[in-house]
C-alpha cells in the first residue's frame, strides 16, 4: 500500500512534467504542424496495404494497359511506366524510408553517445584521444559521400544501406555528446558525486547523461529526415533498396528517365521525401524549444 | 523647499508571462532630492532593478508593462517622453552603474575606445569634439576614479583588468553622461572586501564633489548606512518603510525591517538573529493585503485584506504597516 | 613570549589536542599557460573536534582550492592531509577509501550548480545512501529522504520536485541535506551562504550551528564576510595568496588583530551600528587589489599593499611566529 501510493505520487509528477513540456510544445504552431503531419505519414505508412488504392503495385506487378497515366481520379498521382500506382508506391515507399531512419537512429545513438560520454569524461586521458581522433577521421568525409562510398563496397540492398549511413553518422553524436560531457564533467554536482564515492557508471548514465537527453533528442528528431534523405539519395543512385522494392529514392530516379512529359512519376515521390523531411524538421524545432528553454 | 530632482508615484509594473500576470511593483513611492544620496535596500526579487529599469526605461516592453504611475524627473513624465528627449536624459542627466563589471563592458573593444565613445555620445559638448579632446577628457575622467596609469589603460581590455578596475571604468563611463543622477545598482557586490571598500568610498566622494544625487541599490544593508542620507526598504514590490539612514537603523519599526536587521551578522559576536520564516511571494498570485502579512509575526487581521498606505511616524519617517497608523506627531521610541 | 614555532612543536600540539584534521605544509599548484598557479603554497593548520575553524580570503587567495584538496577533488602537490590523528587522506577521491568519504562531505558555494539540474530532489539525496549502502531497499530509502528533508525544515513536498523549481536558499538546504545524508565528523562549508540574502543565511547558519551541536560536526568554514565569522568560529584563520597570515582562536581575533592585512579588511568591513564601529581598527585606508596568483610577489605577498611596509618586507617572506598562545602570524612586524 505504501510503496503504491509512493510510485503513485512519482506518476503524477512526472505526469505533469509532460503537460508542461506539451504546452511549451504547443505554443509553437509550426511544431505542431510538424507533429501532426508526422502522425498522419505514420498513419497511412502502418496502414499502408488498408488504405492504399492498389496494394498490388508495391511489388512486382505490370500493368501495360494503364502505363503512364497521367493523374486522374482512378490514379490521384497517375502511374508509372509499368502501370503501377504511384500514390500506393509512395505509402509504401515512406513505410522503407521510416525503417530506415529509425533503424539508423537505433543503432548509432547508443553507440556514440556511449563513446562521447566516455571520451567527454575522460578528457585529457589516452581514451579521449583514441576516441575522438577516430570520430575527427569519419567527420572529415561529408556523411553522404562516405555512405556512398561504404555502399560500393557492399552489394546494393536496403541494409547495407542502412549500415552505411550508421557508419557515417554516429560520430556526430559523440561529438555532441563528448561537448557536453566534458563541460559537465567540471561541474560541482559531478565533482560532489565523485567525492561522496559514486562510481564511474552512475556518474556517467545518471549524472551526465540525463543533462545530454534534451540535445540528443533534439538531433535525434532532426537526423530523422536527414536520414531519410540519405537514404533516398543512395537509392536513387542505385545503392539503396533495389527494384522492384518502392522506394522513395529510386522512384525519383527512374521517373528521372520519362522527365519532361511524364512529370508524376518522379515529382511526387520527391514531394513525398520533401514532406517526410520538413516534418521532421519542424517537429525537431519544436521539441529544441521545448526541451531547451528547461535548461535555461 | 527644493523641488524633488525624480520623483515615483504610484508605480506599478506588470510581466505577462505563461500562466498569468506577474504584478511585481505594486505601487511604488519613491523620491530623490537634487544632492541627495538615497538607498534602496530589500532583498533578491524584491523589484529594486524593476523599479530602476523602469527609471532608465530599460523594461522590455513587450512582457512588462506599466499600467499605472508616473516617474517625474525634474517634473515631466520619463514614461511619456519621446525618442529624443529619452535619448538627452540618458545622455545626460542620468546614467547607471551595473552589479558585474564584466558583463557591463564589451570585452571586445579597449577600454579606450568604450569610454571614448561614452564622450563621444555625451550630449553637451555634442559629437564636434576634436579627438585629442575626447582623449583629454578620457584621460581626465579615468584620473578621476584613481585609476594609474590611465594612458596604458586606455588601451587595455576589459579582460586585462582586474574586478576592482574595471567597475572603476564604468564608474568613470557614468560621470561622463551623468550629471544630475547616478544610480547604483549594486555596485559593490561582485567585489571583495577591501575593494568593495575602496569603490564605494570613490563613489561618494565623487558624488559629493559633483553635486550628483545617487541611487544606491543594495541587499546589505552596511553598504547603503555609510553611503546614504534616506533609505527605502523594499519589500515585494512595495514601499515599505522610508527614514533618514541614521533612523532607520537606530529604530526600524516595519516588522520586516527589524528582522532584516536581525539577521545581520553582527562584529561584535552573539549569534545571528532568528531570519525571517518563508520567502517572497509569488508575483502571479501576491498576497492580499499587506504582501508581508504571512511571514509577519506581528500580524492582524486587517492586514490580510486591506493595503497599508505609508503612515508618518514622524516628519521624515514613513512605514506602511497598521502597527503605526495612530502614530500621530513625533513619537518615535520604539 | 615570542617563539617561533617549528615543525616538532605542531606535532606536539596534535599529540596533546584530539584534532580530527590536521593539514601539513599543504601546497597546490596548478600548472597553466600563463605559468604555476600556486593555489595553495605550504600551509598548515589543524581542526579541534568539534569546533568550527574559519578561513577566511578574498577570492583568488586559494581558500576554496584547500577546501578541494581537504575534500579529495584535488591531489596535492606536497605535505600531508591526516585526518583524525592517524589516517593520511593526502589522495584524490579516487585512491581514498569509502569509509573516508563518508567522514567528510562539502557543501558548495553555489547551490544552482551543485545540485544536477536534471535529477529531482529524491535522486539527489539518495545518492549518498545508495553508495554508502545506509539504506537497504527503496522504501527506506525514500523514507530517510524525507527525513532529511525534514531534518532541513523544508515540506516532503519537495522529494519529487527539480532544483529549479525551488528557491535558493531551499537549494543550499538540500546540499546540506545531502552532506549531512552520510552521517559525517568533518564537513567543509565553502562560502555556503554567498548566494544567498541575508535573512535566508541567518536561518541557515543557525540550523548549521543546531546541527552541529546535535550530530558533533566540526567545520570548516569558508568565507570572505568576517562579520558572520565573528559569529561562527570559534578559531579564524586569514589567507592571503596561498599563504595563512594569522591564525587565532575567534575573539582574540577580532579583539586584537596583528597582522596587517587582517587588520586592513577588519577596517573596511561595513557595519550597521555604533559598537561594532567601535571594535573595528582605526580606519586604515584599504588599497590595491590582491595579485594575479600567477605572479606573486617577491618577499612577503602582502608588502604592495601593506601600510606598515619596512624595506625587509620586499626581499624576504616572514616565518610564521607565535605571539600568544594559539595567535599565530606570519609578519616581519612579530619576528624580531
Amino acid at each position: 500500500m505504501q510503496k503504491k501510493s509512493l510510485t503513485q505520487e512519482e506518476l503524477s509528477r512526472r505526469w505533469e512534467n509532460i503537460r508542461r513540456n506539451w504546452y511549451k510544445f504547443s505554443r509553437n504552431p509550426l511544431s505542431i504542424t510538424g507533429l501532426v503531419m508526422i502522425c498522419i505519414i505514420l498513419f497511412f505508412t502502418i496502414f499502408a496495404p488498408f488504405v492504399s488504392p492498389y496494394p498490388e503495385s508495391a511489388g512486382k506487378f505490370i500493368n501495360f494497359y494503364e502505363a503512364s497515366q497521367p493523374p486522374s481520379l482512378n490514379h490521384l498521382c497517375g502511374t508509372d511506366a509499368f502501370g503501377r500506382d504511384i500514390l500506393t508506391r509512395i505509402f509504401f515507399g515512406c513505410r522503407y524510408s521510416l525503417i530506415m531512419g529509425v533503424t539508423v537512429l537505433l543503432l548509432i545513438v547508443p553507440v556514440g553517445v556511449v563513446l562521447g560520454l566516455i571520451a567527454g569524461y575522460h578528457r585529457g586521458s589516452w581514451l579521449e584521444i583514441v576516441i575522438m581522433r577516430i570520430t575527427d577521421i569519419f567527420i572529415a568525409v561529408p556523411p553522404l559521400i562516405l555512405a556512398l562510398a561504404v555502399c560500393s563496397v557492399l552489394t546494393p540492398s536496403i541494409f547495407n544501406a542502412m549500415l552505411a549511413i550508421s557508419i557515417a553518422w554516429w560520430p556526430w553524436y559523440t561529438r555532441l555528446v563528448y561537448g557536453i560531457a566534458s563541460s559537465l564533467k567540471e561541474e560541482f554536482f559531478v565533482k560532489s558525486a565523485e567525492v561522496t564515492g559514486a562510481n564511474k557508471m552512475y556518474i556517467l548514465f545518471r549524472e551526465i547523461l540525463l543533462n545530454c537527453i534534451s540535445p540528443i533528442l533534439t538531433k535525434m528528431s532532426l537526423d530523422m529526415g536527414w536520414i531519410i534523405l540519405i537514404g533516398s539519395s543512395l537509392s536513387f543512385v542505385g545503392l539503396g533498396a533495389q527494384p522492384p522494392t518502392p522506394d522513395l529514392g529510386s522512384m525519383v530516379a527512374d521517373g528521372s528517365k520519362y522527365l519532361p512529359d511524364q512529370w508524376w512519376i518522379s515529382v511526387f515521390p520527391a514531394f513525398a521525401i520533401m514532406l517526410i523531411v520538413l516534418s521532421f524538421n519542424l517537429f525537431g524545432d519544436g521539441i529544441r524549444d521545448t526541451l531547451g528553454v528547461e535548461r535555461g | 523647499m527644493t523641488k524633488p530632482l525624480l520623483e515615483i508615484k504610484n508605480l506599478h509594473v506588470w510581466f505577462k508571462v505563461f500562466g498569468g500576470i506577474l504584478r511585481v511593483l505594486d505601487g511604488v513611492n519613491f523620491t530623490v532630492m537634487s544632492e541627495e544620496k538615497v538607498g534602496l535596500v530589500g532583498e533578491t526579487g524584491c523589484g529594486k532593478t524593476t523599479t530602476m529599469k523602469a527609471i532608465m526605461r530599460l523594461l522590455s516592453m513587450p512582457p512588462a508593462i506599466i499600467p499605472k504611475g508616473e516617474i517625474l524627473f525634474k517634473g515631466k513624465d520619463i514614461l511619456r517622453m519621446n525618442r529624443a528627449e529619452l535619448q538627452q536624459i540618458r545622455k545626460e542627466k542620468i546614467s547607471m552603474i551595473f552589479q558585474d563589471p564584466t558583463a557591463a563592458l564589451n570585452p571586445v573593444f579597449t577600454i579606450g575606445t568604450q569610454i571614448q565613445d561614452a564622450v563621444r555620445f555625451s550630449g553637451k559638448s555634442g559629437r564636434k569634439m576634436k579627438k585629442d579632446e575626447i582623449k583629454a577628457r578620457a584621460m581626465q575622467v579615468l584620473k578621476e576614479v584613481s585609476l594609474p596609469d590611465q594612458e596604458r589603460v586606455l588601451h587595455n581590455y576589459p579582460i586585462q583588468l582586474s574586478g576592482g578596475m574595471r567597475q572603476r571604468v564604468c564608474i568613470s563611463m557614468a560621470l561622463v553622461s551623468a550629471s544630475e543622477l547616478i544610480i547604483g545598482d549594486e555596485p559593490e557586490t561582485s567585489l571583495d572586501v577591501t575593494i568593495k571598500d575602496q569603490i564605494l568610498r570613490l563613489l561618494k566622494e565623487l558624488v559629493e564633489k559633483h553635486n550628483t544625487s545617487i541611487i544606491l541599490i543594495s541587499h546589505a544593508l552596511g553598504t547603503v548606512k555609510n553611503m546614504t542620507d534616506k533609505v527605502y526598504v523594499m519589500y515585494a514590490g512595495t514601499m515599505v518603510e522610508l527614514a533618514k539612514t541614521k533612523d532607520l537603523f537606530a529604530h526600524p519599526l516595519h516588522p520586516y525591517s527589524k528582522g532584516l536587521l536581525a539577521a545581520i551578522p553582527r562584529l561584535t559576536g552573539g549569534g545571528i538573529g532568528e531570519g525571517i520564516d518563508g520567502h517572497i511571494p509569488e508575483y502571479i498570485n501576491p498576497p492580499k493585503g499587506c504582501r508581508f502579512h504571512p511571514r509577519c509575526k506581528q500580524v492582524m487581521p486587517m492586514c490580510k485584506d486591506k493595503k497599508p498606505p505609508l503612515f508618518k511616524v514622524s516628519e521624515k519617517h514613513e512605514v506602511a504597516c497598521f502597527l503605526f497608523q495612530n502614530f500621530g506627531g513625533d513619537c518615535i521610541d520604539k | 613570549m615570542r617563539l617561533p614555532v617549528f615543525y616538532f612543536r605542531i606535532l606536539e600540539v596534535i599529540a596533546l589536542t584530539n584534532n580530527i584534521l590536521f593539514v601539513d605544509h599543504l601546497e597546490k599548484y596548478f600548472f597553466t599557460y600563463q605559468g604555476i598557479v600556486k593555489a595553495v603554497d605550504g600551509i598548515s593548520f589543524f581542526i579541534k573536534e568539534g569546533e568550527t575553524f574559519g578561513l577566511v580570503g578574498e577570492s583568488g587567495s586559494g581558500k576554496s582550492t584547500v577546501a578541494y584538496t581537504v575534500v579529495g577533488m584535488y591531489r596535492p602537490t606536497k605535505g600531508k592531509i591526516i585526518y583524525k590523528g592517524d589516517k593520511d587522506i593526502s589522495q584524490d577521491s579516487r585512491k581514498r577509501p569509502l569509509a573516508i568519504k563518508k567522514e567528510i562531505q562539502i557543501v558548495y558555494q553555489d547551490p544552482g550548480t551543485s545540485l544536477n539540474p536534471s535529477m529531482t530532489i529524491k535522486d539527489i539525496l539518495e545518492l549518498p545512501l545508495k553508495v554508502h549502502n545506509i539504506s537497504k531497499n527503496h522504501e527506506d530509502r525514500i523514507k530517510k529522504v524525507k527525513e532529511l528533508l525534514e531534518m532541513v525544515q523544508l515540506p516532503v513536498s519537495y522529494t519529487y520536485k527539480y532544483p529549479s523549481m525551488i528557491g535558493g536558499g531551499e537549494k543550499q538546504m538540500v546540499a546540506i541535506a545531502r552532506a549531512l545524508a552520510t552521517n559525517p565528523s568533518f564537513v567543509l562549508l565553502d562560502e555556503p551562504t554567498s548566494a544567498l540574502d541575508v535573512s535566508v543565511q541567518a536561518k541557515l547558519i543557525n540550523m548549521l550551528i543546531q546541527f552541529q551541536k546535535k550530530f558533533k560536526l566540526s567545520y570548516l568554514f569558508i568565507t570572505h564576510d568576517l562579520s558572520l565569522m565573528r559569529n561562527v568560529a570559534s578559531r579564524v584563520a586569514i589567507m592571503y595568496l596561498g599563504k595563512l597570515c594569522e591564525i587565532a582562536p575567534s575573539s582574540e581575533f577580532f579583539k586584537n588583530p596583528l597582522h596587517p592585512y587582517t587588520q586592513m579588511l577588519l577596517s573596511s568591513i561595513p557595519v550597521i551600528s555604533d559598537e561594532e564601529e567601535a571594535l573595528k581598527p582605526k580606519k586604515i585606508i584599504s588599497k590595491g587589489e590582491i595579485p594575479s596568483p600567477v605572479n606573486i610577489p617577491p618577499g612577503c605577498s602582502f608588502h604592495f599593499r601593506c601600510h606598515k611596509k619596512m624595506d625587509i618586507c620586499s626581499c624576504e617572506d616572514p616565518i610564521i611566529t607565535e605571539v600568544n598562545e594559539g595567535h599565530t602570524v606570519r609578519c616581519h612586524l612579530y619576528t624580531k
